[in-house]
């Protein structure tokens, strides 16, 4: 599409069964009750003049540039404030009304800089159109008086601006960091000629201050008073293509608005049905990693890890890599191959890495970075449900009456989702949070938990089992929805398990440190309070009873009766942009596309009708068993798209064992990341910005990924892996992603209905889309179980094996934090470093006292597995004798002290409890030191010349 | 693949299957076995030494070999 302003109504979508009807300048107008005049207006393309009014804020009706006759009513009245009445005619358009709107706009003018030719804005400017919409043509006060003019520009934030001298003071600005983000960071200071927006404290500017540069306020500015800093130096887009996000599972829409090839900004898309029109840091403005230095754009090879890299030309690489894998396969069999798909790859990118290891290389070693984060999700809502998939989508949240937070830190890692929640919570619904740490949502601005449950981490079994018994013993289970959904004769046994005073919170309240009073309290207002949902994270399923822990949160969800309509449901909140696409198209080694297990042979004789050979009937190794395989000998190739393990997964030194020990191992991405160290391939990957195809957001939405630019590479992902699937013979002939999503829903009943067509269409889809469901399933379970009956699974507490004791005595948990993501690929590679340089250990007063260390020190992190440095931040958001911290930088390595403790059904690894000492320190550690030495040696690339 | 690791694996798996009561207990595991382990691994466990098993999970990996 060209480029165009998203269209803006002025006030909210008000949805109601009541229609009124209106006359609007001689025009019959239907709109539900409680719409605004404005709105009504622009729902008839009327344009009525505003300046403070903006469809994703409740009306202000400050600027009085929206006023209107309407007859029989006295005044003029400003239509955004105005509901529409039952037979009401509007005239927008008269002569008292172009006389009112001309001596505002000309106030406004007498303030503002008359440099609209250069100025940033020039021709995006709702100031400049609505000065030519009133017909301004000149100021009668002057320019000379008292003015905002002089006033120095903010430049802080590394992504906008914020130039006062161009603020009209409509406070846009504030009220979307308040309404839709829910920050509330930004005010007017002042009063009447001195009002001026403010960030934060006196003394802050846009950096220093509570902003999360969300870039609603930037949306919002009606100026360039809030502009980015890229149109500032490129210049105003000329075109815009929807795509989605590439970071989190919220799976955000956006505009990609360009200048020919350039991305000009990334500005959320109002119909995003996932976003609604809001974004985050990441998403909004972290994009630059895109065309980073450390891209690497050509393929490589080398025979050895220990030589320099050498570019080669793409057939030379992939008649390599080709060579090799079938050398490999030939001397120990198809099972010493595998590969990794990638979660922030596409649905059809991902699609096609696991048909080429199952069919190409004839084994079904393929793993995905679920297995890092939520295997345990698939695993514990199907053996519930019946299906591996969270139940709502996130509008759902706008119903709930009690959230139910278990292990996830929405402000942080799902951070447009957390201020839906938080618009819900300044409505009055309560929150029940259950995390070791204090994280934001437990209380900020205008938001406070009713109850927050700091339990020791490893014990989450241990707490729901609890909230179940407060639940079944004090009677206020919903047995009309049990007997009704559920499977009676199991919900007696479990409830009679649950039942027994060694599951009461009294009993459990020594291994949980939860109180009894607070834990019953939140289980009587969970059971009671309404609607229910919950919502969870990876403090949920990255324990070593991750699954058991889904399974326990199913089971409160059915005793509950919190399934199956809107306001309700179990959701868990997904990591990376595609990880549910990614478990949905094959990526585990025990399953086919859409969670059939291999070994069932009708499913796999149709795929091998399909794809034209036979499938090994037997599940493959996991990615830990890979690394396991591969020191002992039996596991030799790995083709990794789009994840970095060395860094991402649990005990480096165990990783780097396994990864050292294979004979070829092929990285594709867009940097030579930690693991590509170990590396015999490099074949560069393209950005989401390259390609087209599909991502499948933690709401079972599948959304389009558009190609606004092209590969610098060369190929999209897809491509380079149907170019290594035809060196090594399999002939494949796919033009379009398009065809691969019509073969992903040709043998995949759950995505029967989809295609590129009716995604274009359509914009969005939930999955299941078949017969069963044609437009697809926003919420899940509504007439009965995936499975049938709801099962409700007995989970006994296992304590973990990872213990605290006198070496060890302080329990560490990990987790990411907003301005970075994941390993850090991305984001380490954009302006975000300037919030996180570096990860950082949050540790306790007490513990930090005890061992003589003050906030910045450095610090030993030492665990039975490895040991770090890192800095200190003391903070009493961590409770005495739990550290944590994030591992987003490769220069820390986190997770050279985790350990290799896993969840026991999936392999899950226990990444938030690992027993560690920590102790003063002067620096880096050796390891530290020597793994940059090996790394930086391990990068080089042999210039032409010294070919 | 290293018996030990298997061995604790296996381990694992029984404990936390085990309120289901010994005998479904074992189908369980066994189940579990068959449906998530790649065949070196079950062939390792099969050929190792498996008197570091658990009651439980000795019983499925009986089975697995049966």
């Amino acid at each position: 599409m060209g480029y165009e302003r998203q269209a803006d109504f002025g006030t909210p979508e008000v949805l109601s069964e009541t229609s009124i009807s209106l006359t609007i300048d001689g025009r019959a107008v239907t709109v539900p009750a409680g719409t605004s005049v404005m709105r009504a207006a622009a729902e008839v393309d009327g344009q009525i003049p505003k300046l403070c009014a903006t469809d994703n804020v409740a009306a202000f009706g400050s600027c009085r540039m929206c006023l209107v006759e309407v007859e029989g009513m006295r005044g003029t009245p400003a239509s955004c404030t105005t509901p529409v009445m039952d037979g009401m005619v509007v005239h927008t358009q008269t002569p008292r009304l172009e006389k009112l709107r001309r001596g505002v706009m000309e106030l406004y003018i007498s303030d503002h800089p008359l440099d609209c030719l250069t100025c940033s804005a020039n021709n995006d400017c709702e100031l400049q159109d609505t000065a030519a919409q009133v017909g301004l043509r000149d100021v009668r006060y002057g320019y000379e008086g008292d003015n905002h003019l002089g006033l120095d520009t903010d430049i802080s934030n590394p992504y906008f601006d914020f130039d006062p001298s161009k603020c009209i003071a409509c406070s846009r600005c504030v009220r979307a960091c308040d309404e839709v983000q829910g920050t509330l960071a930004l005010t007017i200071s002042g009063r009447g000629f001195a009002s001026m927006v403010s960030a934060g404290q006196s003394g802050d500017d846009f950096l220093s201050s509570e902003c999360v540069s969300c870039g609603a306020c930037v949306q919002a500015c009606p100026t360039a008073t809030l502009q980015e800093k890229a149109v500032k130096e490129i210049g105003k887009p000329e075109r815009a293509v929807i795509t989605t996000c590439a970071y989190c599972g919220v799976g955000c829409t956006f505009r990609a608005e360009m200048r020919g090839e350039q991305l000009v900004r990334m500005v959320p898309w109002k119909d995003g049905k996932a976003n609604r029109g809001h974004s985050c840091v990441k998403g909004r403005f972290a994009w630059g990693y895109a065309n980073h230095q450390d891209r690497v754009t050509k393929p490589m090879i080398r025979d050895s890890i220990d030589e320099p890299w050498r570019v080669v030309s793409w057939e030379e690489a992939l008649g390599y890599t080709a060579s090799r894998l079938q050398d490999i396969k030939a001397k120990h069999g198809a099972r010493a191959l595998g590969g990794i798909t990638s979660s922030r790859c596409t649905n059809e990118e991902t699609f096609l890495v696991q048909k080429l290891i199952r069919a190409g290389f004839g084994s079904n070693n393929v793993d995905t970075c679920a297995r890092v984060c939520h295997s345990p999700t698939g695993y514990g809502l199907s053996k519930t449900f019946g299906t591996s998939a969270g139940t709502q989508d996130f509008d759902s949240v706008m119903d709930s009456d009690v959230m139910l937070l278990i292990g996830a830190n929405p402000t942080d890692g799902h951070p447009v989702f957390a201020s839906r929640m938080k618009r819900r919570l300044r409505q009055g619904a309560k929150l029940i949070v259950i995390d070791p740490r204090r994280i934001d949502l437990v209380r900020s601005p205008h938001i406070e938990a009713e109850h927050h449950l700091p339990l020791q981490p490893g014990t989450n079994v241990a707490v729901l089992t609890a909230m179940a018994h407060v639940i079944v013993t004090e009677g206020l289970a919903d047995e009309a929805f049990i007997k009704e959904r559920c499977d009676w004769d199991e919900y007696q046994d479990w409830a009679q398990f649950v039942s027994e005073e060694r599951h009461s919170p009294e009993t459990l309240e020594p291994v949980t440190r939860v109180s009894a009073d607070e834990l019953r309290k939140a289980a009587r207002l969970f059971a009671t309070g309404g609607n229910g949902a919950i919502y969870y994270g990876l403090g949920v399923t990255e324990h070593s009873q991750g699954s058991s822990t889904v399974m326990s949160i199913a089971n409160l969800a059915m005793v509950t009766g919190n399934i199956g309509r809107r306001g309700v449901g179990v959701n868990p909140l997904r990591g990376q942009n595609n990880v549910q696409g990614a478990c949905d198209m094959g990526s585990f080694p025990h399953e086919l596309p859409g969670y059939r297990h291999i070994s069932g042979e009708a499913v796999r004789k149709q795929f091998e009708a399909d794809w034209g050979v036979e499938l090994d009937p037997e599940p493959g190794l996991r990615i830990p068993n890979m690394l396991d395989a591969a020191v002992d000998g039996s596991f030799r190739a790995l083709y990794v798209q789009g994840e970095d393990i060395l860094q991402s997964d649990p005990n480096t030194h165990h990783v780097a064992a396994g990864l050292k020990a294979m004979e070829l191992v092929i990285v594709h991405d867009l940097f030579l990341n930690e693991t590509a160290n170990y590396a015999h391939v490099f074949l560069p990957g393209s950005t989401f910005l390259e390609k087209n195809g599909t991502f499948t957001n933690a709401e079972r939405r599948i959304q389009m990924v558009r190609k606004v630019m092209e590969p610098a590479n060369g190929l999209e992902d897809w491509e380079v892996t149907q170019a290594l699937a035809n060196a090594m013979g399999l002939g494949w002939t796919y033009t379009h992603p398009s065809e691969v999503m019509d073969e992903i829903a040709r043998l995949t009943p759950t995505f029967a209905g989809v295609s590129f067509a009716r995604l274009e269409a359509e914009g969005s889809l939930q999955w299941p889309v078949n017969d069963m469901a044609p437009n697809g399933s926003p919420i899940m379970h509504v007439d009965g179980f995936v499975r049938g009956k709801g099962k409700f699974m007995v989970t006994d507490y296992v304590p973990t094996d990872e213990k605290t004791g006198p070496r060890f005595p302080l329990l560490l948990t990990t987790g990411r934090i907003l301005s970075q993501y994941n390993v850090g690929a991305q984001t380490r590679r954009t302006a975000n470093t300037v919030w996180h340089p570096e990860d950082l250990l949050e540790m306790h007063p007490t513990d930090a006292e005890n061992r003589g260390l003050k906030d910045g020190d450095w610090a030993r992190l030492a665990s039975r597995t490895g040991e770090t440095t890192l800095r200190v931040t003391v903070t009493d958001r961590v409770a005495p004798g739990v550290v944590y911290t994030t591992f987003h930088h490769p220069a820390t390595q986190a997770n050279v002290v985790t350990t290799e403790f896993s969840d026991w059904a999936t392999n899950c690894p226990e990444y938030k409890v690992t027993a560690v000492q920590i102790l003063p320190s002067n620096g880096p550690t050796d390891w530290q030191e020597d793994y940059a030495s090996w790394s930086e040696k391990s990068r080089r690339i042999l210039t032409e010349a010294a070919e | 693949m290293e018996i030990g690791h298997l061995t604790y694996m296996a381990n694992q798996i029984a404990r936390n299957l085990a309120m289901q009561g010994e005998g479904a207990a074992v189908a369980a595991t066994y189940q579990h076995l068959s449906d998530f382990w790649d065949p070196r691994m079950k062939a390792a466990i099969l050929a190792g030494d498996r008197s570091g098993l658990d009651p439980i999970a000795r019983a499925a990996v009986e089975k697995l070999a049966a």
